[in-house]
């Protein structure tokens, strides 16, 4: 197989669907029964401009990126988890938990995204307790309603959009709990939810979910200036829910089987393969793009995806190198524009730091 | 307060006063205008593209503030069903003698009823007076996001932002 794109989220379809209208033959493998990543759970609309697809819905997105992935005639196969990779990019892929494959590409583009990470508090094992994205799925894909009153610990877009979120579905949201002294999502998002009466509390944290069976209460203690709980500034809210939304962790366990070099960056979620602005890794034709290449959002993994698909065509003969850096640059001018701003620009300084690595590695 | 954006979750009057696109008392006196309640460089422009009258403008980079120029904006509320945001109302000063029109954006159900009296609600949610419903708008630029109309009491005419969200199955 000339092209396998592994994971079929936002950042793997975009790799997909640019391969593809370069004429490269493209399989995309992902684990889940329905394809579209996280997308088809984002309920709200995208920021950015006309270019990024601003003001149209996720699910809207995911749907526009399926129809081109079906025009394009690209193969798709859905319950099929890659296990491994070996340096000679053979593949080893188990189909619907029966079959082992094995599937030699020409070139790789993984997109396996990134995973929720968890904070342990008295009673976190409580039924009630989970991570924000999984309240997400249950209410916009399920339609589920986890529980009536919840609190959200995490301040970021993803717990302030979950949040506002879980108000449409019906819950009420006692409170979003934030351990920073400011909060950390965009001003829009919290102002949004803010006026619909939800209380924030910086310098907080949960201490305690207190109940027999499931949570029917939450503890949240104040944090003093070096994050360590001030005693006696405890208080109890009445909830059933406790929703995390505490970062994410690049899922970058098949970049390390392929053999790819790594570098440590906290601010884009810990240890990320490294690679140059054209988001080849290590391992020559093995690409990264979306959150295994340093979790930022969905407007910027399609983008990120679209340049691994270019120069994945490049690699496999379909660009000479005018073709590709022609096309690699309009995608930089749509990416450097989501990275600017007082948000923006700490990503796009640790985005250099990884390319400035992988130069180094050169040299 | 300073930061009250990045404290309580919503903008003080005085950090929107410091933004380019918050009108100033005298913007008001000639009818509807957008107010754009964005204080934060975050990248978006849908409200510059979404506007037929060129009133808004961002320009590049885009993660610039925007800033309307109110001889342009007729408050037709386009931008306001086009921010993603939902950060963008119109308000009308001069709606009757002691009542003001703010069309806001709204993404809760139930939806209220044109006539229904409603709780006018402020920045952080607190109710501040009634409101009257005149008109509840949805259509294709508004993907979804609705526009209702409310008629309130001049007296609060700068606090008032939203409406308290119905009770489902009320």
């Amino acid at each position: 197989m000339p092209l396998v794109v592994i994971g079929a989220g936002p950042a793997g379809l975009s790799a997909a669907i640019e391969a593809a209208k370069a004429g490269v033959k493209v399989l995309v493998i992902d684990e889940n029964s329905k394809p579209g990543g996280q997308l088809f759970k984002q309920i709200h609309k995208f920021f950015g401009s006309k270019e990024h697809k601003a003001g149209t819905r996720g699910f809207d997105i995911g749907t526009l990126l399926l129809e081109e992935t079906k025009r394009l005639g690209i193969e798709v196969w859905l319950n099929a988890e890659v296990c491994g990779i070996d340096k000679n990019k053979n593949i080893w892929i188990v189909r619907s938990g029966k079959e082992s494959v094995n599937i030699e590409a020409g070139a790789i583009v993984l997109a396996s995204g990134a995973t929720e990470n968890a904070i342990s508090f008295d009673g976190w094992t409580l039924p009630g307790v989970m991570s924000a994205g999984a309240a997400q799925t249950m209410i916009n894909v399920h339609r589920v309603l986890p529980g009536k009153k919840i609190v959200m610990l995490g301040s970021g877009n993803v717990g302030v959009i979950v949040s506002y979120q879980l108000l449409q579905a019906g819950a009420e949201v006692m409170a979003i709990v934030e351990a920073a002294p400011a909060l950390g999502g965009y001003g829009v998002h919290t102002a949004k939810v803010c006026r619909a009466g939800v209380p924030f509390y910086t310098s907080h944290t949960i201490s305690r979910a207190i109940g027999k069976s499931s949570v029917e209460a939450v503890e949240t203690v104040q944090l003093d200036k070096t994050w360590k709980p001030v005693p006696g500034t405890e208080k109890l809210l009445d909830a059933d829910t406790i929703c995390l939304a505490t970062g994410l962790t690049p899922l970058v366990e098949l970049a390390w089987t392929a053999g790819c070099k790594f570098c440590y960056i906290p601010e884009l979620g810990g240890h990320i393969p490294i690679h140059d602005a054209y988001m080849e890794t290590t391992i020559e034709k093995v690409f990264v793009a979306g959150d295994i290449s340093g979790v930022e959002e969905a407007s910027t993994a399609m983008e990120e995806g679209q340049l691994a698909g270019i120069n994945a065509a490049a690699a496999l003969g379909y660009y000479d190198k005018e073709g590709k850096d022609r096309l690699s640059e309009v995608v930089w001018d749509k990416l450097d524009s989501l990275r600017c701003g007082a948000f923006g620009e700490k990503r796009k300084l640790a985005k250099e730091r990884i390319i400035a690595a992988a130069k180094e590695l050169v040299v | 307060m300073k930061n009250c954006l990045k404290k309580i979750g919503c903008p003080s009057i005085e950090e929107l006063k410091n933004s380019p696109a918050f009108p100033k008392k005298e913007d008001y006196l000639k009818g509807p205008i957008a107010v754009i309640e964005c204080v934060e460089e975050i990248p978006c422009n849908p409200c510059e593209t979404s506007c037929a009258k060129g009133a808004i403008s961002v320009g590049k980079p885009i993660t610039n503030l925007p800033y309307i120029d109110f001889e342009k904006c007729s408050g037709c509320g386009i931008c306001v069903a086009a921010c993603p945001g939902l950060a963008i109302y119109v308000k009308d000063y001069c709606y009757s003698e002691d009542e003001a029109l703010i069309t806001f954006p709204y993404e809760y159900l139930p939806l209220p009823k044109v006539g229904d009296t409603v709780a006018a609600a402020g920045r952080n949610g607190q109710e501040i007076c009634q409101g009257k419903i005149v008109k509840v708008f949805q259509s294709k630029v508004g993907n979804k996001t609705v526009l209702i109309s409310m008629v309130y009491s001049k007296q609060f005419f700068d606090e008032v932002v939203t409406m308290k969200r119905l009770k489902m199955n009320a």
